[in-house]
């Protein structure tokens, strides 16, 4: 009623709105980053050369974050592996090969991105982690955390993908028909590289998304501070550390973990660049 | 009408803002203390009227918010340490940490040199203990954690010794972590671990140099690895702080301790 009686009015107002929303998304980022760096410059001054270090021992003083910067890359790029190919293949197979299944299909992939990743942990926990310590103890490992970041990404890699095919121009599709190309090479020759860039800067986002998961990883990544040797070995993210020891931790140690914070931030900042630049190319191509 | 509302918010403001800071009490630290202490909290509030606020977050917190005046009283699960005589101890309750494995673990009471063995990975398989030959899954406390200390303390480990196959938070984490592992070992606080065992989840307390991990032997001193859980304060303690420091020592409120397993300081 307001939008019909006086348009201009209206769009002053959403204007604003629109501003302010984006000045406070800006504020709120930049008032992490300064908190982060603030409480985080005097451990960098002091100590800033051991955190390439291996060893974590906060209450000996030693920060070593290598093994936990390589545990959060190793344990989010496996979940990307994993979830990634059969991401795009579920997609692709639904949109062009099961079309009758593709409504009911993204209906359960959409509830399923909605559980909370806390209930991914939970599951991994009591049903994933005791069925690997059978083949391979401890259980709690890089590859159940993989698998459980894998499971809680794929809904949302899915349905990028999914959108992805989906905003490629008919034309295409028509023009292979008319060509008589078989589906299979349409989708590898024609769909996949002209929706490829839109796919890939998704599914970069989606690993973002798990280099920063906390509570589903903590509660079945085992923890140990140690360099990632094998698959059933157990990791420490950088995430878990935070959530283990922050409210534990006092002095140096405390600020230890806002550095860690940073170092998390600083990963998530290039990987966003990357997804940017991926992005960039697909117009390039356009 | 807009007058009317502005004038409401104004009032609820200075309600809030007014408000005497000493009828609300703040008590942060041990998150092995905190449940217990959020149900005494309660009970008086419903008998003063006091207002009282409990947040867990660690015994390292409950110093330090007691030190800044963030809270007027701290839960800190063990002794306190010589750097922190600047604070005041009132102990309110015993608890002891006991070693747990999986009910269906069969192994014979461990000693000490047995313990230091499994956890700095010399002994890695429970074959060479009589069991299966499967090997040990160390389960290890994270670092801050008052329980850590303790069991590092009393086995006289560095944290840099242990390798642990497994480092968990909450109590609850490590009882999860033990039941759902034949093949585990984990050390959690007693309480915890004997009101789980009685509810049916599988697990089996260790007896410690010869003395039964149970609220019986911890009541009679004999438990090695016990600990005293303290509220700790800075200066002069305001009436409401002692009140309650009454109020959870008077025997009336025994049955909440042994409630959550603890077992009520004497005085």
């Amino acid at each position: 009623m307001l939008t019909t009686s006086s348009p201009p009015r209206a769009d002053r107002l959403l204007s604003w709105g629109l501003r302010l929303a984006g000045a406070a998304a800006v504020l709120v980022l930049g008032g992490i980053v300064l908190v982060l760096l603030m409480q985080s410059a005097p451990f960098l001054l002091d100590h800033g050369s051991d955190l390439w270090r291996n060893d974590w021992q906060p209450g000996q003083a030693r920060y070593g974050m290598a093994a936990m910067v390589a545990g959060s890359i190793v344990v989010s790029v496996l979940a990307l592996l994993l979830a990634g190919p059969l991401a795009v293949l579920l997609a692709a197979w639904l949109r062009y090969f099961a079309p009758a299944l593709r409504r009911p299909m993204l209906a359960l992939v959409e509830l399923m991105a909605g559980i909370p990743s806390v209930v991914y942990g939970l599951w991994g926990m009591l049903v994933l982690v005791p069925w690997i310590n059978q083949w391979a103890p401890p259980g709690a490992s890089w590859l159940a955390a993989s698998l459980v970041l894998a499971l809680m990404i794929l809904p949302l890699a899915l349905l990028v993908t999914d959108t992805a095919l989906g905003q490629l121009p008919v034309r295409y599709l028509q023009a292979g028909q008319a060509l008589s190309l078989s589906r299979v090479g349409m989708l590898r020759r024609v769909l996949l590289p002209q929706a490829g860039p839109a796919i890939v800067s998704g599914l970069v986002l989606q690993f973002g998304r798990a280099l920063g998961e906390t509570m589903a990883v903590l509660m079945v990544a085992g923890n140990v501070v140690q360099w990632p040797g094998s698959l059933f070995d157990p990791v420490r993210t950088l995430t878990a550390n935070i959530a283990l020891e922050m409210a534990y931790a006092t002095g140096d140690h405390r600020v230890a973990l806002f550095a860690s914070g940073l170092l998390l931030l600083l990963v998530t900042a290039l990987l966003l660049l990357l997804s940017w630049r991926l992005r960039g190319e697909k117009h390039a191509l356009a | 009408m807009q007058r009317k509302m502005w004038g409401a918010l104004l009032c609820v403001l200075a309600m809030t803002g007014c408000q005497p800071a000493t009828d609300k009490l703040v008590i942060t630290g041990s998150s092995t203390i905190a449940p217990l202490m959020a149900e005494l909290a309660e009970r008086f509030e419903a008998q003063t009227g006091v207002q009282v606020d409990v947040q867990s977050g660690g015994s390292g917190r409950g110093i330090s918010d007691v030190r800044q005046g963030l809270a007027d009283l701290g839960m800190v699960s063990r002794a306190l340490k010589q750097d922190e005589q600047d604070l005041a101890g009132h102990v309110i309750a015993r608890d002891g940490i006991a070693l747990i494995v999986h009910a269906e673990n069969p192994v014979a009471p461990l000693t000490q040199d047995q313990i230091i063995a499994i956890y700095t990975g010399k002994l890695d398989s429970w074959s060479l203990l009589g069991g299966a030959d499967r090997p040990i899954t160390v389960v290890h406390k994270a670092d801050g954690r008052s329980t850590q200390e303790l069991f590092l303390e009393h086995f006289g480990l560095d944290n840099d010794q242990v390798q642990p196959d497994l480092v968990i938070g909450e109590n609850q984490q490590g009882i999860k972590a033990v039941a759902g592992d034949p093949y585990a070992i984990g050390y959690v606080s007693i309480g915890t671990a004997v009101y789980e065992a009685d509810h049916d989840v599988p697990l089996r307390l260790l007896p410690l140099q010869g003395v039964p991990a149970s609220l019986a032997a911890l009541e009679q001193g004999d438990y090695p690895l016990s600990r005293e859980l303290n509220l700790v304060s800075r200066g002069e303690l305001n009436t409401q702080a002692k009140a309650l420091l009454d109020f959870l020592s008077d025997p009336a409120q025994a049955e909440i301790y042994h409630a959550y397993y603890f077992l009520p300081a004497t005085r």
